[in-house]
């Protein structure tokens, strides 16, 4: 098992070399001179240049890449012009802040949208089939900013529920010693409740607002695939064999649909957690998201190129992850065959 | 002998968006305790219908409209099938075709047997486990244990027929429905199967009603026959009877049909005409009368159930009178 994971991970190596040349050419190739985004509207032509000096883009393309690469393998991911930190400590801290809020809003997601969806697919034509139809379709056709703006608008500004919507912490309160970089583990490590409890209530809208988004593919899938296990054959059997309900519902039905379900899982995942970037400007969440796009806007490269190299690995481990997970779902899927 | 599987004047309907499908009608059936009943027909004519709705395991869409089903003078039907939810799998059991589809293909067969166990019998933990074990060595499935912990797709297709009938018969059922169960499988192997299940069929006393396309198989397997056709059952009688002297111009049709060797139904394009659509409002109250020689005015009347002889019964209004083989 150890061995095939490590060869997996192995076996990934070319695929992130190919992001990384690629994401070094795509930005390289992106519109926009950030030497002249530096110097600012009343930048001299010769202070452009100097800055293009300093930032090494006066070498050329094969040039630039050694020293990126060379970077790279030193752990040096570069400096984020724009913030004038290293991209590593802005990707280390932006990164959780992402993962927190994605796992929040899947998790719940997660919970309403798999048991509605067994509901659904075993009474077809009920009400619960309609309310999974009608939730499908609203978090197919609400966009994620304006259902955010509204849970906002509702929730803080009308009823005052909520807190403002202004990143992961109350300004009052200081982040937890840093852990695992997410805010709930972390205070509950540092056994510090009130920190655990403010980030907890400014999390709650922004997952709300995108569980909202993902409970619709995740309902869809649950439905239809447990209406096709539940006319198998197998099916057939368990019931012609007497066996309890809720055992041919859960051990014999669910268990065999689940893989479509993780296969939506984890695409819903990986779209997230790039993705989320309008949820993260509504609710001024410190993302990972609005951190790539601020750069991509400026020309920034190192960060652009850091941010597209760890979302690379992330999949990679998400991929794995997703087939150890089939692995111990379905046995035609252990990894090791 | 008294009758442990009663069925009596069972009729099924589904309704479907593009129509009713009247797929049984007025069907009766007697199965003596330890005996064995063929149940053939073309495809489509309602066998697996009614073998789904003797163990109330019909789709959603079926609605029983009429008769009763009785098992052991317990009445399936009342109070909405309540009897047959502590019956099915442990007095009553079934095994279909296609045994490779027709087991959970992400559980270990032992398992498969032990979730039957657990359900059914007072066993638990390690005797479950143990007793599971002994009905794969019941089966004739050589190194059991080790079978246990096998998956279906690591399994031929005769082996997992072997793991289903283990299943069926977990439980020491009185009454065994065998739907097709060769099909898919090859020659050897389809002896194999059915003489285990003849086998433990005499061994335990069982019942078996063998629902099948191959009446060689019927013959030398069953000591009675039913013969349906699009929902109804046209003949009753015991195998030789039927046979030799079958009644209803559909039998004599198939037994025409099924030369001495081990041809399948489905080869012999001979019986001319398809089965009528069920759906349609105005099926001729005998339903082989669109496809049949012998057809007259008297067909569009109610049919007659006559009795040719003792035990052999057949509906129709044109009997063959002592035809030849
Ligand atoms: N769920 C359903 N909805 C509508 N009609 C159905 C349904 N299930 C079966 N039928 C109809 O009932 C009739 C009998 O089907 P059944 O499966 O019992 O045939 P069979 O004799 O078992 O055939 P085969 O030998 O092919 O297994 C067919 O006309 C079929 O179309
Ligand atoms: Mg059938």
């Amino acid at each position: 098992m150890l061995t095939t994971i490590l060869k997996r991970l192995l076996g990934a190596i070319p695929n992130l070399i190919g992001v990384v040349v690629v994401t070094f050419l795509l930005t390289r190739a992106l519109p926009g001179d950030p030497a002249a985004f530096f110097a600012g509207g009343a930048g001299t032509a010769e202070a452009v240049e100097e800055i293009r000096k300093k930032l090494g883009l006066d070498k050329s393309l094969p040039e630039q890449f050694i020293v990126y690469v060379r970077d790279l393998a030193r752990g040096d991911w570069g400096m984020s012009h724009a913030t004038g930190q290293p991209v590593l400590t802005e990707l280390t801290t932006r990164l959780p802040a992402s993962l927190e809020l994605t796992l929040a809003a899947l998790l719940l997601a997660v919970i309403i949208a798999i048991p509605l969806g067994i509901l659904a697919a075993t009474r077809p034509g009920s009400w619960v089939d309609h309310l999974c139809r009608g939730i499908a379709t609203a978090g197919v056709s609400l966009p994620t900013f304006f259902t955010g703006l509204l849970l906002a608008y509702i929730f803080y500004f009308l009823l005052g529920w909520a807190p403002a919507p202004l990143g992961r912490l109350d300004p009052y309160l200081s982040a937890p010693p840093l852990v695992t970089g997410f805010y709930l583990i972390d205070s509950l490590i540092a056994r510090d409740f009130p920190v655990f409890v403010g980030a907890l209530k400014q999390l709650i809208l922004p997952t709300i607002t995108l569980a909202l988004f993902v409970l619709a593919p995740l309902a869809r899938m649950t439905r239809a695939s447990m209406l096709g296990v539940l006319s198998a054959d197998f099916i057939r059997t368990a019931r012609a064999s007497g066996l309890a309900p809720r055992t041919v519902l859960f051990s014999y039905a669910f268990r065999n649909a689940l893989l479509p379900v993780m296969t939506t899982l984890g695409m819903v995942f990986s779209f997230l957690l790039g993705s989320n970037v309008l949820v993260e400007k509504v609710f001024a969440w410190p993302g990972i998201g609005s951190f790539a796009i601020e750069a991509l806007v400026a020309s920034d490269y190192a960060p652009v190129q850091g941010f597209v190299l760890s979302m690379a690995l992330l999949y990679v481990l998400l991929n794995l992850s997703i087939d150890i997970a089939y692995g111990f779902v379905d046995p035609r899927m252990k990894i090791e065959n | 002998m008294s009758a442990l599987l009663e069925i009596d004047k069972l009729s099924l309907e589904f309704r479907t968006r593009s129509g009713i499908v009247r797929a049984l009608e007025n069907v009766s059936l007697q199965l003596p305790e330890g005996g064995s009943l063929g149940l053939v027909g073309e495809s489509g004519s309602g066998k697996s219908v009614l073998s789904f709705a003797v163990l109330g395991i019909q789709d959603a869409a079926a609605t029983i409209t009429g008769g009763t089903i009785r098992f052991a003078g317990t009445d399936l039907l009342a109070d909405g099938g309540s009897a047959m939810k502590t019956m099915r799998g442990r007095e009553l059991a079934m095994i279909f075709q296609n045994p490779r589809v027709a087991l959970n293909p992400i559980r270990q067969v032992g398992r498969q047997i032990e979730d039957v166990l657990l359900r059914h019998t007072a066993l638990r933990g390690a005797a479950a486990r143990a007793r599971a074990i002994e009905c794969l060595a019941d089966v004739r499935i050589p190194d059991p244990e080790r079978r246990y912990s096998a998956y279906p797709f690591e399994l031929s297709g005769g082996m997992c027929q072997r793991v289903m009938i283990a299943i069926a018969l977990a439980c020491k059922p009185r009454l065994l429905i065998a739907d097709e169960p060769t099909t898919g499988l090859d020659v050897t192997t389809q002896a194999a199967i059915m003489r285990l299940i003849r086998d433990l069929g005499r061994e335990k006393g069982m019942a078996t009603l063998l629902i099948t396309h191959d009446l060689g198989l019927a013959r030398d397997f069953c000591d009675k026959l039913a013969v349906m056709h699009a929902g109804h059952i046209v003949e009753v009688g015991p195998t030789e009877t039927l046979f030799r002297t079958p009644a209803h111009p559909y039998t004599a049709q198939l037994v025409r049909a099924t030369p001495v060797g081990q041809e399948r139904l489905e080869n012999l394009a001979s019986i001319p005409g398809n089965l009528p659509d069920l759906r349609r409002g105005d099926l001729p109250p005998c339903r082989f009368s669109e496809r049949c020689e012998l057809r007259s005015p008297a067909c569009a009347t109610p049919l007659p159930n006559l009795v040719v002889s003792p035990g052999h019964l057949v509906g129709c209004h044109h009997p063959q009178a002592r035809s030849s083989p």
